[in-house]
């Protein structure tokens, strides 16, 4: 696959020697004279020097025969452009962005970027996830249907410890997909499991309700 | 009418003080707040501190009763960026910006963005002025 690379920071940098390994052909675009030199000296000549919002540039790099186009600089704006301009003009069928400002995922979608990847949230699952009292943790997003993979602590104190799952009223389209006990194995919930004090249980949820789930689980 | 703009330089506090002598209602918003010293004293709009990129800013500017949006900070993606949120995420009827690079002006042209590109009137302008 012919893959270009927007920003040759770290993450540029990274990507660029991954994706090298990988086989495939990379092209990475860098605005600063030392970067491109670094990747150069390093990688061999696969880095362009330039602005990838610019028409010009990508066109000189051949963009239109591209697969993928990755924008991963440090500024959310020019990341958007970037991918818009790879996409409107020059038909790049799967474009990727980086994002910092979370608040922009939303942005980004209906603007018509493919992916984006925000570092920021990233990060902040990661360490939700090992904070013990954390109510609800999200473990997967599966993105083209909207569906959100989630993990739920029932806290011993909660009114759902002791009920069967039939008789919890769950939002609508909500699954239970696993329940790991604190002690034994996990085990696929049917409507007469019981919830447990300290059992994790996973649930297929989506954005809307899953304060709603969480809720329901925990007994709040 | 309704008005925010994004970028309070010298072209953005211009046109705020214009269009508020015009009696418009004018917000402007600068992420820097040395910038609103370009406004004149007399300026009866409002001056907003902030990241004009930010949902939350733009909603305490009053985009969503806003009748215009034009942004005119230095940064071309900037202006691209806040001119698309404006039109597509909170539907502001007349929606304009500045994008200096005229290649990237044609491309956001034929994406519904009514941009102007100071760099190719300028230079129209100058070449009228030497030949006349």
């Amino acid at each position: 696959m012919y893959i270009i690379i927007v920003g040759g920071g770290r993450i540029g940098y990274y990507l660029a020697k991954a994706l090298l390994d990988e086989g495939h052909e990379v092209l990475v675009v860098e605005k600063k004279a030392n970067v491109c030199e670094t990747i150069t000296e390093e990688m061999g000549s696969i880095c362009a020097r330039g602005d990838g919002c610019e028409a010009s540039t990508l066109a000189e790099i051949g963009t239109s025969r591209a697969d993928m186009f990755i924008a991963v600089t440090g500024d959310d704006e020019d990341n958007l452009i970037a991918c818009q301009v790879a996409k409107h003009k020059f038909n790049v069928p799967r474009t990727i962005a980086r994002i910092r400002n979370p608040a922009n995922e939303n942005i980004f979608k209906k603007l018509g970027i493919d992916v984006t990847v925000s570092g920021t949230n990233i990060i902040l699952e990661h360490i939700e996830e090992e904070v013990p009292t954390h109510p609800l943790t999200h473990l997967l997003t599966i993105r083209d249907k909207g569906l959100e993979v989630v993990e739920v602590k029932i806290p011993p104190e909660s009114t759902t410890v002791g009920k069967p799952i039939k008789e919890l009223s769950l939002p609508k389209d909500n699954r239970l997909a696993l329940i790991c006990p604190k002690e034994g194995n996990p085990r696929i919930p049917k409507a007469n499991t019981t919830l447990q004090a300290e059992d994790r249980v996973i649930a297929v949820t989506s954005p809307e309700s899953e304060e709603a789930l969480r809720a329901t689980l925990r007994g709040d | 009418m309704k008005v925010v703009i994004m970028g309070c330089g010298r072209v953005g506090a211009q046109l705020a003080a214009l269009l508020d002598a015009d009696g418009h209602s004018v917000t402007v918003m600068d992420n820097d707040s040395y910038s609103f010293r370009r406004l004149p004293a007399d300026f009866g709009g409002t001056a907003l501190l902030g990241n004009g990129l930010d949902q939350e800013i733009l909603k305490r500017a009053g985009i969503e009763k806003a009748d215009v949006f034009v942004a005119v900070t230095q940064g071309d993606n900037r202006n691209v960026m806040a001119a698309q949120i404006a039109k597509h995420i909170f539907n502001v009827p007349k929606v304009t910006c500045r994008i200096y690079d005229p290649l990237r002006r044609d491309l956001y042209q034929t994406l519904g963005i009514d941009g102007i590109s100071p760099t190719t009137v300028f230079a129209q302008m100058l070449k009228e002025k030497l030949e006349s």
